[in-house]
């Protein structure tokens, strides 16, 4: 796989450099050990397990949260040689090595184990059980960490397109569903549609500067072009390239395939696509636009603003209209993606310049912490779910009534992640909100601050719609009803990231440190 | 102010001299929050089937807290203005947002209508749950009061915009969970009121704290070291002021924005609305002070024309539609939008008699709103039912029970000799000198009062009893025990308000100085009918007064107050040139800082 991409990325070089008889890159592979032991992981299931009987229970899963738990440690053993020997760029200036990949690095990570944990009671006990959706995950885990740390566009794309695929499958894993069928079959349509925008994008950029590497781009956009000349070509690319990251972010209006994948997705899938999807895909948004293109930044700026404020807006209404719990995160997740925006139109005041503001630390760190609050969310999701006994598990707003009678514990972990979700203080959500907020209220984005956080009171009405359904209604059966089954692996995974929601909400200095760095970004 | 506390020699006695008693060894103000949350996390994890034990934590919990806030109020330094028992610690230092929790006198007493107030509710009322119901009630319960207790005492935005926000969790559950029948519609609509408030507010406290970057040094939300350092252009202090107020203006609530209010407040559990009238809405009109006035002293007096109008017509519009009112616990709700039209006028009138009024009037209002729901609630026990036109003849099968309710009523209203009277009084009084027309309507609110509730009292507790009424049963002695501190409350502040108002009065009037030397505000000098206005001229005339001006206003001051605006009668001439331009202002602030609020 890396050798793969090395070839590809030594294809890419432009060809003005002085490089007359082929030579490999040289590869530093202990730092990018974070995804050789995902990709051991992935490898060794995808092998082994086509050559085994099935596994003893959960063994599947335990290996891939094991992957995922290695590839994490070792991200944070990187990130202590990066603080200490500062950034750099590796296997010739493809893959970025700075702490803001390796923080999405610890993001997808922790993602990865959260939702293996979860896969694993979902699965257990059904004909889907097996390898090959620990493999998925773990390559589409791989392709999200290399669009997080690509330093050039054509890497990014590999990643794009590894996750991406991996992803098609994985909404379309649960062959007895039709509804899973057809949501992959749409996943997949549209999102080749946005891959093609994404690579005509690059396309029309290397037309402009010569160059995909972004290190290069930066260098050519800053002295070597004439801007008057290639200007349309450049900006045109621009256009591409956001409306691309836009699908992959699920921000309005390019959010329409994101309600009915997310619904017909297994749920833990849905949570995988919410949590590694957009983590990986605002990385890239982050990299191309405020890394690459800082000489554009008042072409892309407005866009950027308008598409944030489209999906604050829409997110927040059209969710509050739904009547299926999935639809519903869905539609808040378009809200979440406009939060996201928020904090990338504030790193556009300062792109390119020596002093960077807190736009790509907010960013980052709301990245993390929505991560673990939206696979908590559909983890919940996930058990109520299957303990309705429906085939494709029903996720309607009835199905959660009276849960706080039938499991309490599981009401108060739900209730947890929708406060956090809806940016209650004390909650790891608000102090994502508020590293946002506040990032734009620094560059004097007032406007946008205020249509978040208005956004944010409509979006709290479903939030409260969903408590009112747990906690104030009775449940369908009346006393009856039955207890809902709370399997010991989505349970850890659920509690794993109620707690940590809590606590971040409480103590969240230490993670606010680490994301300060991440704004330093190799190039 | 925490500079000076650094600087501070660490022998003991200065130390203590200077931190207005041996406090700081004994963190009062954190475990007044601690307390009753750690309640809250015990009464949550004890088991569901002893309820006996639930009730006795609950109980220690916040008769614990009530304790602790009494014990605070006798240890509180009377005359001083500063804030006392001041605890700060960083917390997250990296957006310099600290915990931060002082007491002063404008907080003192609702802090410790707080303390006093859970306890009786969850004492006195009886909620009607299902079994097994008590401990989640008790631990919202418990929650909220801690909520409560921390906007009370946080001195820094973002601390005090965390429990600002948090009490809505709790009271939400509680309207939702043990209200009445519409009960999801009016939880739903109170969460989603106060947060779009709250949404303005976030924005408006960190470009608060990024503005003020520059003037404080560094990146602080510490309440003190903002409104102490910081000096915003006119224009942006007023946006900031704006966003801010917009939150308090809803939780107040001030009309146009108090349709949350009757709904709230009608559909809560008898102890959801004791609390909410007694002291959840006055966490808006106590942060109009604390952080309204006090960080945003110009744009406050820029547009108290607006708050004026506002609060008078909330005053009168509560009033009237108190009177149409067919259900009692939606009468009492609005004349809530009433009274507390009285505390802003009072707010917005700048004088030191108006401020302590309407201090007092928040206190006041507590008591005698949060008895009244208190006493509907015991109508609502026995009869099921809350309309007026059911209910009748009260007086004769349940004298004693009227007689509270008449106590309570009459101090509502305002009669002389209890506790309303000296609030409205004072507040009229101040408002009179600086809002003159607007306090002669807001007076007719007092005659609304009166006929409102002396009209719901005569049709609820006169007349012949019909059968239903006839079986009324009298107060019991454990709902005359709950009642009783309420009505000793009333009586003693209406007879004897001073021990109130000389712990309200030293922290008011440094507020007051501090409005007066940040805006274009003057104290009106005794005798004298109005405070003056300057807007005008401050602002046309800052590039051009120069320092040595500046020298000659100062003593000037004291006599020359020109500049009518307000129909002042004043007999100054009126072409004096404006005397409190900004820099002249700096340093007249800075020259009082050590004094106010040195610690």
């Amino acid at each position: 796989m890396i050798s793969e991409l090395a070839t590809a990325l030594a294809g890419s070089l432009p060809a003005q450099l002085p490089a007359p008889t082929f030579q490999g890159p040289e590869v530093n592979w202990f730092a990018l050990s974070p995804m050789l032991a995902l990709l051991a992981g992935a490898l060794g299931i995808m092998v082994i397990g086509a050559l085994t009987p099935q596994w003893p229970k959960g063994l599947y899963a335990f290996v891939s949260a094991f992957a995922a738990g290695t590839g994490g440690a070792l991200a944070m053993v990187q990130w202590d040689d990066i603080t200490d020997n500062g950034v750099q760029t590796l296997v010739g200036g493809a893959i970025a090595f700075d702490t803001f990949a390796m923080f999405l690095t610890i993001t997808i990570c922790i993602s990865l184990l959260l939702v293996s944990l979860l896969t694993d009671s979902f699965l257990r006990g059904t004909p889907n059980d097996g390898p090959e959706i620990y493999a998925l995950y773990m390559v589409a885990a791989i392709g999200g960490i290399v669009m997080a740390s690509a330093n050039d566009l054509i890497v990014m794309f590999l990643g794009l397109e590894t996750l991406s695929l991996a992803l098609y499958v994985l909404a379309a894993s649960n062959r007895r569903s039709l509804k899973s069928a057809e949501s992959g079959i749409k996943y997949f349509v549209l999102g080749g549609f946005a891959s093609a925008f994404f690579l005509y994008g690059i396309a029309l950029l290397y037309g402009a500067s010569g160059t995909t590497n972004i290190t290069e781009m930066v260098v050519a956009f800053r002295n070597g072009v004439d801007l008057d000349n290639s200007d349309p070509l450049a900006l045109a690319g621009i256009a591409m390239l956001i409306v691309g990251l836009g699908f992959k972010v699920a921000a309005a209006p390019f959010h329409v395939w994101t309600p009915d994948v997310y619904q017909g997705a297994p749920s833990p899938v849905t949570a995988f696509m919410a949590s590694v999807g957009k983590a990986a895909a605002f990385a890239a948004t982050i990299r191309v636009l405020v890394t690459a293109l800082p000489f554009f930044r008042d072409d892309w700026g407005p866009v950027i603003w308008a598409l944030a404020v489209l999906s604050l807006v829409v997110g927040s209404f059209l969710a509050v209209v739904q009547t299926n719990v999935k639809r519903m995160l869905a539609y808040s997740s378009v809200s979440h993606a406009g939060f996201l925006l928020v904090g990338v139109e504030a790193a556009r005041n300062t792109a390119g310049e020596a002093l960077p503001g807190d736009g790509i630390a907010a960013v980052a760190l709301y990245l993390m912490l929505y991560s673990v609050l939206v696979i908590g969310s559909f983890g919940v999701i996930t058990v109520v779910s299957k303990a309705s006994g429906d085939e494709d598990g029903d996720s309607s707003l009835d199905s959660f009534k009276g849960l706080a009678k039938r499991r309490p514990t599981l009401a108060l972990a739900f209730t947890v992640f929708l406060l956090a979700q809806a940016g209650v203080p004390l909650t790891s959500g608000f102090i994502a909100k508020f590293g946002v907020i506040q990032a734009a209220v620094e560059e004097e984005s007032y406007v946008i601050a205020v249509i978040a956080m208005v956004a944010a009171v409509v979006a709290a009405f479903l939030y409260l719609r969903i408590m009112v359904n747990m906690w104030l209604a009775d449940p369908d059966g009346g006393d009856e009803a039955e207890a809902v089954v709370m399997p010991f692996s989505a349970g850890v995974a659920i509690f794993g990231a109620a707690a940590f929601t809590l606590f971040v909400g409480v103590f969240p200095g230490w993670l606010i440190d680490a994301a300060e760095t991440v704004s330093i970004i190799a190039r | 102010m925490s500079g000076l506390l650094v600087l501070l020699p660490t022998s003991g006695l200065l130390a203590v001299e200077e931190s207005h008693g041996a406090a700081m060894s004994f963190p009062i103000l954190t475990m007044l929050i601690l307390v009753p949350f750690i309640g809250a996390v015990a009464v949550a994890l004890t088991a569901k089937s002893r309820p006996e034990i639930t009730k006795l934590i609950a109980l220690i919990a916040s008769v614990g807290t009530a304790a602790l806030s009494i014990w605070l109020l006798f240890a509180f330094e009377q005359g001083e203005a500063g804030f006392q028992f001041s605890s700060q610690h960083a917390w997250i230092e990296q957006w310099g947002i600290g915990w931060h929790l002082g007491v002063d006198g404008i907080s003192l007493f609702l802090i410790v209508l707080t303390g006093v107030l859970f306890p009786l509710a969850i004492v006195g009322i009886d909620a009607h749950h299902g079994p097994g119901q008590e401990k989640p009630y008790l631990a919202w319960l418990l929650m909220l009061q801690a909520g409560v207790m921390g906007s009370f005492l946080s001195l820094d935005l973002f601390l005090f915009f965390i429990f600002f926000e948090i009490v809505l969790v709790p009271m939400y559950f509680l309207i939702g969970g043990w209200g009445y029948e519409n009960r999801v519609y009016a939880a739903t609509k109170f969460f989603l009121y106060t947060m779009f408030g709250s949404a303005f507010m976030l924005v408006g406290i960190i470009a608060t704290a990024m503005l003020a970057r520059e003037d404080v040094g560094r990146l602080t939300f510490d309440l003190v070291e903002i409104a102490e350092n910081a000096n915003f252009s006119a224009n942006a202090g007023r946006w900031l002021f704006f966003s801010i107020a917009i939150a308090f203006a809803v939780k107040v609530p001030i009309f146009p924005l108090h349709t949350w209010l009757p709904d709230a407040h009608t559909q809560a559990p008898t102890a959801g609305s004791v609390v909410l009238a007694g002291v959840m809405l006055k966490l808006g009109t106590y942060g109009f002070l604390r952080f309204g006035l006090y960080l945003f002293p110009e744009a406050a007096v820029w547009s108290r024309s607006l708050w004026l109008t506002l609060a008078v017509i909330g005053i009168i519009y509560g009033a009237i539609a108190a009177t149409m009112q067919k259900d009692l616990k939606r009468l009492v709700a609005y004349s809530s939008v009433a009274h507390l039209g009285f505390i802003i006028l009072g707010t917005f009138a700048f004088t030191t008699q108006a401020i302590s009024g309407s201090v007092l009037q928040m206190v006041n209002h507590g008591v005698s709103t949060g008895a009244l729901f208190l006493l509907v609630g015991m109508i609502y026990e026995r009869r099921k039912t809350r309309q007026i036109a059911e209910l009748g003849g009260i007086q004769k099968v349940a004298p004693i029970f009227a007689a509270g309710f008449m106590i309570v009523m009459l101090s509502s209203i305002g009669v002389p000799g209890l506790n309303g009277f000296i609030g409205e009084y004072l507040i009229l009084l101040g408002s009179f000198q600086t809002a003159r027309w607007w306090t002669v309507v807001a007076t007719a609110g007092v005659i609304l009062a009166a006929l409102y509730l002396l009209w719901a009292y005569q049709r609820v507790f006169h007349g012949e009893p019909d059968e239903a009424n006839a079986a009324f049963p009298e107060l019991r002695a454990k709902e005359a025990m709950v009642l009783l501190p309420f009505i000793a409350a009333i009586v003693f502040t209406g007879v004897y308000p001073k021990p109130l108002l000389d712990r309200i009065e030293p922290s008011v009037e440094a507020l007051v100085t501090h409005v007066a030397d940040n805006s274009a505000f003057n104290i009106p000098e005794p005798g004298q009918q109005c405070g003056t206005f300057e807007v005008e001229h401050a602002e046309a005339h800052d590039a051009e007064v120069d320092a040595e001006a500046d020298e000659a206003e100062v003593d000037a001051d004291a006599d020359v107050h020109g500049d009518e605006s307000n129909g002042c009668e004043s007999g100054d001439d009126e072409s004096h040139d404006s005397g409190d331009d900004e820099s002249h202002d700096d340093a007249e602030m800075h020259g009082d800082e050590g004094e106010e609020h040195g610690e």
